[in-house]
């Protein structure tokens, strides 16, 4: 088949998937799981085949895999759609093709199927287990399968379509029909759980923060196309005559150029989708939604898509950028992300929820990218992304094999005031969860950095190098103590969940998971360590050049002109090195030795602050008060009740009024005076007219048909007469 | 057959009537026999729409199935009908609209008789409006459609409510309803004839295009004793008002909420799928034709009322706790991107940005039709079950209704504009095309600051919908629906057939809206460039 043809059919097995679960399949489990798995493994497939074919490909990037059609016509033009796949494209194809496959697979296990129906279960509430009893007749509460399962796969089916969709785009606006598919999806799945008012929130709040930013990316969409005439990538960001039109026209707006002002509003789309501050605040309580939901969205969905789209629009970006100083765009992009890095890893510190904690590291990770990017390091950021999605999918799934394995605990004795979320109620879960440990701990070190052999030590590495090769000191600093501060509230994690002794009953009994769920864990680690070494800096020192930088070799062929690789320096690598172990040590020293009941050992010393850091900086409350409540009244009191019922209502009103008024005035001081005191009874006109009102008192039926056959027959006859005797 | 094809465009307008008068005759306690023949009778108009879209060649110019008769030829006016890709849009929504309507209605049993016929003289009214080519033909049947309408509200509208409109006067809330929408229209339509008698004794003809041609051409002198633009001016505003109340748009809109709130199911359905459409349509076909210069010079005011209408209309809408009330304000919010598009238009007419933003009104007319009406039949859906349209009064509904829930999430979807929907495709060509004429050789004017602020209705279009199904499907169920008596019943297959129609040309105009899109294109181009 045709590299395009496939490109044209990737999306589409999933939303047949999606379809053929709504309308047919729903009631058996075991049947919409399989067509699901079997469209993602199809979707797979057909990503690995573009993707090598993308490899074999000589001088790819000049060359791309691209077609097109008309979609709209616009006056005498068409707006066309299509796909591509370039090297920026193949990469991501390949990360999510891996992530999304894994996730899949790993729901069958996370939803217990197999696993008797609950008790008590009921759709839209998480199961809360089954009695069985086995053979000796002892009753035992086990895991029960999700209620709403086919549906869960339906609406995951969905999202990989939205993702696919973003992924072959050849332009912004199929770009953004994915991206907004993938918003609605997000909204069901955090809210798949409906029952719990938590999540219910959670769904809303993900939808309209990031409707915030999609607003304002419609706008940059909306421009972008006035100003160019079209929306396809190789058209504007593989355009020089075009990209340097935008970099010189200037707008009223802040001084910006075009380029820089189109690049910001599609930028807030992505501050939206990818929760940069400020309108981070849905992503944590996207935890709401089940674990391998919170994979899809933090790893290879969506807070993704965000970057890719900086990623995308990076020449657009950078148009009127010369290499040196950064653009007004460029640095607000910069800021923001360095910004977002450090203030994300700072909430994660203080968190006990073992999915909030990793909620806030993909904050400040996505925080690094948009750093980067906002600084020109174009492919580090690619590179980031790329091995980023693998960890924390790995995280993510690791989390929630964690969460399960406490639950089975939780099953086990009965309490279910334990929260299997809570990472002080577990504690050595190594030796109980020695797959789920090991996956875990490199997934872990590879977020943290831990040297050489994972994949983010080398592209974080290369972040800090280029802030540092460009003299971008305020960025390398922040950075540096963001990282470090990452290492720490890893280690932390990983201390409080698997090390030392179970500090519960609970945790005592927690149980490995099936091998639904710890196969893709496995597969993803492979990524978390391997994947590092395809982007290897050329000068590194021993081992630098033995295989080669293919990373940058490759994405940098997506730009028109191939980025330089930074020289190699040993001041980013020594902070990188001291940043990571030294995080990593400082976070096993501090909790290692903590016990059931102990406080958090950085209560104390961080005073104030942490109750600061805790509360996410109070930023939830900041937008109730002086967002959410405002906008509530504009809508119920003023909108509404002051100025369409009060204002405008209330003229109409008075208009009303005044014709009462005025019928009333000429009722009693006109009519009933003169005309029928005066001429009815005095000159006697009643004595005639009375009889007569009587008899046609008899029409007035009440009847509707009565009335229309009136109407009709007067109308008729006005007509008549009119025609006869008028015209 | 042959009677038909020649003609086609008055067999499609009367046949509804005709029906209606078929339907007098039957007994009143025949309840089925009626329902059924009405619903028959409303898909032969559709099949011949259909037929009609078939035959229709939107590349030719002028009006096509044109047929004309005597009717005044006194004062030249004619019975004169016909239709290009502008109207032919409509009459196809309208046609459509019409069966699934007297379908939603089969669960009326109070005087089903008068209720059926009524609504089958409002079809021949509304489609009248879209085929006329005569400017007073058009003013009848512009006319005629509010009387069926009056009486659907007035008479079958929720018999509970009041309303008070000052102190110590309470009405009950059908007949301000009902009384609201009539003397509201008819105050509009005041301006409108006088400017269209005008008209009719200056030129000597109420032919459509021939009056565009001749009044807009008419620049110089003087008329009534006044300079011919100033009598422009104020001609321009009595049709742009009468227009404007219909839409609604601000701040003439608080008549929809009443209106829609109190009406029947299948009431509100026809009301914002085809009704509001006519206020629309006649801008498309009378403003803008006959005010060119006119509609130019006060585009901006044009635009700041479709701004205001667009994010005052997702206001309202999100602060409302009555289910169908905040449906009817979202119509406030979906057409006033349509009038945006129109003042797009107005300003830069002949451009690509244009047309594009033409393209976009257009559709937007056409979508808002089906997600309105939809929306509107899920409300009477579960206030048929409930008796209630009180937001707070429901609650995690999902899984006592799952089908209907999942309808529900697919429509009010639509109605956010999610993309791969139909009105994101509508609503991105019009803020496309007004950022265009915005920006249009590299002035800004305020068509950018109108549409930046129209964003702002946008994000407020996803508060109210998802209000509204957080409202209703999400949360603790609420256990009152989910026993006994009160126990919550699933969609029936009737409920099902009305919105799948619906849901299917959702989906495909979103997916690829290019045969609707094509057909208005060209007629855009024809008509206004």
């Amino acid at each position: 088949m045709a590299t395009e043809t496939i490109i044209w059919l990737l999306p589409l097995p999933p939303l047949l998937a999606f379809f053929l679960i709504v309308l047919l399949t729903n009631r058996s489990k075991a049947l919409s799981h399989t067509v699901a798995i079997a469209a993602v493994a199809l979707s797979w497939l057909g990503s690995m085949v573009v993707f090598f074919r993308a490899l074999g490909t000589e001088h790819f990037g000049k060359e791309v895999f691209a077609s097109s059609i008309n979609w709209l016509p616009t006056g005498t033009d068409f707006l066309k759609i299509g796909v591509q796949i370039d090297p920026l494209g193949a990469i991501t194809l390949f990360f999510v093709a891996w992530t999304i496959f894994m996730i899949f697979l790993y729901s069958v296990g996370y939803h217990n199927f197999g696993q008797p129906k609950g008790d008590h279960d009921r759709p839209g509430l998480p199961p809360h287990g089954a009695t069985v009893t086995d053979e000796h007749g002892h009753k035992h509460t086990v895991l029960s399968v999700e209620p709403m399962y086919s549906r869960f796969f339906a609406f995951l089916a969905l999202f990989a379509f939205g993702m696919y969709v973003l992924v072959v785009s050849d332009n912004l606006l199929t770009l953004f029909v994915g991206w907004e598919i993938m918003g609605l999806c997000s909204y069901l799945l955090i809210g798949f759980w409906y029952g719990k008012p938590s999540a219910r929130n959670a769904a809303v709040k993900a939808f309209m923060t990031t409707r915030i930013g999609d607003v304002f990316m419609l706008l940059g969409l909306a421009l972008l196309y006035s100003a160019t005439g079209t929306l396809n990538y190789r058209a504007i960001f593989y355009n020089e005559e075009v990209l340097t039109r935008l970099a010189e026209t200037m707008t009223p707006v802040f001084g910006l150029s075009a380029a820089g002002l189109i690049g910001l509003l599609l930028f807030i789309g992505t501050i939206g989708k990818s929760a940069q501050w400020p309108l981070h605040v849905w992503l944590p309580d996207a935890m709401e939604g089940p674990t391998p939901v919170s994979a899809m969205i933090h790893a290879a969905t969506m807070v993704s898509a965000g970057v890719y789209m900086v990623i995308r629009i990076f020449p657009l970006v950078t148009a009127d950028w010369h290499g040196h100083d950064l653009t007004a765009a460029m640095s607000v992009i910069a800021f923001i992300g360095t910004f977002t890095a450090l203030f994300a890893a700072t909430i994660a510190v203080a968190q006990n929820d073992i999915k909030r904690v990793l909620a806030y590291s993909t904050i400040s990770q996505l925080g690094f990218m948009i750093a980067a990017l906002g600084m020109g390091a174009y492919i580090a950021a690619a590179f980031h992304l790329v091995t980023h999605a693998f960890f924390k999918a790995l995280l993510f799934l690791g989390s929630g094999s964690v969460i399960h394995g406490m639950e089975h605990g939780v099953l086990h004795t009965g309490n279910h005031k334990v929260d299997p979320q809570d990472m002080w109620n577990m504690g050595g879960l190594k030796d109980r969860m020695p797959i789920t440990f090991w996956t875990f701990l490199i997934g872990g070190f590879a977020l943290a950095g831990f040297p050489l052999v994972t994949a983010g030590f080398w592209s974080k590495d290369e972040i800090l190098a280029d802030a540092f090769a460009h003299e971008h000191w305020v960025i390398l600093i922040t950075l540096s103590l963001a990282a470090l501060m990452t290492a720490f509230y890893t280690m932390r994690q990983i201390t409080l969940t698997f090390l030392g002794q179970p500090r519960t009953k609970e945790a005592e009994h927690a149980h490995e998971t099936p091998w639904t769920m710890t196969v893709p864990l496995v597969v993803l680690s492979v990524f978390a360590v391997g994947f590092g070494w395809v982007g290897i800096p050329e000068h590194f020192p021993i081992i630098g050049g033995l295989i080669p930088n293919w990373f940058h070799e490759f994405v940098g062929g997506t730009l028109i002109e191939h980025p330089k690789p930074v020289e190699f320096s040993w001041v980013p690598l020594t902070i990188s090195l001291v940043v990571a172990l030294g995080g990593l040590a400082l976070g096993w020293l501090v909790y290692k030795d903590v016990k059931a009941g102990d406080t958090d050992p950085l209560e104390k010393p961080l005073g104030f602050l942490y109750p600061f850091l805790k509360n996410k900086w109070y930023f939830d409350e900041f937008y109730a008060f002086f967002v959410i409540k405002p906008m509530t009244w504009l809508s119920e009191v003023f909108t509404y009740q002051w100025m369409d019922q009060r204002v405008i209502d209330g003229l109409l009103h008075f208009f009303a009024r005044l014709g009462l008024a005025l019928g009333h005035f000429f009722r009693y001081y006109i009519d009933k005076p003169i005309v029928n005191e005066l001429i009815g009874d005095k000159l006697g006109a009643y004595w005639t007219f009375q009889p007569a009102g009587r008899a046609l008192s008899k029409t007035q039926t009440g009847r509707i048909q009565s009335y229309l056959i009136g109407a009709v027959t007067v109308f008729l006859i006005i007509g008549a007469a009119l025609y006869l005797f008028v015209f | 057959m042959d009677f038909i094809s020649t003609h086609l465009l008055t067999t499609i307008l009367f046949f509804p009537v005709i029906a209606a008068l078929l339907i007098w005759f039957f007994p009143k306690d025949q309840i089925a026999l009626i329902r059924w023949t009405a619903l028959l009778a409303s898909l032969v108009p559709f099949g011949l729409s259909i037929w009609l879209w078939t035959q229709f060649n939107p590349s030719v110019a002028g009006f096509q199935f044109k047929e004309q008769y005597a009717w005044y030829p006194e004062i030249n006016s004619t019975f004169h009908l016909g239709v290009d890709g502008l109207s032919l849009t409509m009459v196809l929504l309208t046609t459509l609209l019409m069966p699934l309507a007297i379908l939603a209605s089969f669960n009326i049993t109070d005087k089903v008789k008068a209720y059926m016929m009524l609504f089958l003289f409002l079809e021949t009214g509304m489609l009248g409006v879209f085929l006329a080519l005569d400017l007073l033909i058009f003013f009848v049947f512009w006319e005629i459609g509010l009387v069926p309408m009056y009486f659907l509200i007035n008479q079958w509208g929720s018999p509970k409510g009041e309303r008070e409109m000052w102190p110590g006067m309470k009405v009950s809330a059908r007949n301000y309803a009902s009384l609201k929408f009539m003397i509201y229209t008819m105050a509009g339509s005041l301006g409108l004839l006088l400017a269209i008698q005008m008209l009719g004794v200056l030129f000597q003809t109420y032919d459509l295009m021939a009056l565009a041609e001749k009044w807009s051409n008419f620049n110089s002198g003087t008329l009534l004793g006044l300079n011919v633009s100033t009598v422009k001016a104020i001609a321009f505003w009595a049709f742009t008002i009468a227009f404007a109340l219909k839409v609604p748009v601000w701040p003439f809109h608080t008549w929809l909420p009443d209106a829609h709130t109190e009406a029947p199911t299948a009431g509100s359905m026809i009301l914002a799928g085809v009704l509001l459409k006519l206020g629309a349509y006649g801008f498309l076909r009378l403003v803008l034709p006959f005010y060119p210069a006119e509609s130019q010079q006060f585009a901006g005011w044009l635009a700041f009322l479709a701004t205001m209408a667009i994010v005052f209309g997702a206001f309202a809408s999100f602060g409302q706790t009555d289910f169908k009330r905040l449906v009817a304000y979202s119509s406030v919010n979906h057409m006033g991107f349509v009038l945006l598009g129109i003042a797009a238009a107005a300003k830069a007419m002949g451009t690509q940005d244009a047309t594009i933003a033409l393209n976009g009104a257009v559709l937007q007319m056409f979508n808002h039709g089906l997600s309105a009406a939809g929306m509107f039949f899920l409300v009477g859906v579960i206030y048929e079950r409930t008796h209630t349209r009180d937001l707070n009064a429901f609650g995690g509904l999902f899984p006592l209704v799952p089908v209907y829930g999942g309808i529900l999430i697919f429509t009010s979807m639509a109605s956010l504009g999610l993309p791969g929907l139909n009105g994101f495709v509508s609503e991105f060509l019009v803020v496309r095309g007004a950022f265009g004429v915005g920006f249009a050789g590299g002035e800004w004017n305020y068509m950018v600051v109108y549409t930046a602020i129209a964003m702002l209705g946008l994000l407020f279009t996803g508060a109210y919908i998802l209000k509204g199904i957080r409202k209703v499907l999400h949360g603790p169920l609420n256990e009152h629906w989910a026993h006994g008596e009160h126990k919550l019943t699933e969609i029936n297959t009737r409920e099902i057939l009305v919105m799948a129609p619906l849901m299917i040309l959702i989906l495909v105009l979103g997916v690829w809206p290019m045969w609707l899109l094509d057909v208005i294109n060209k007629a855009m181009l024809l008509l206004f460039s």
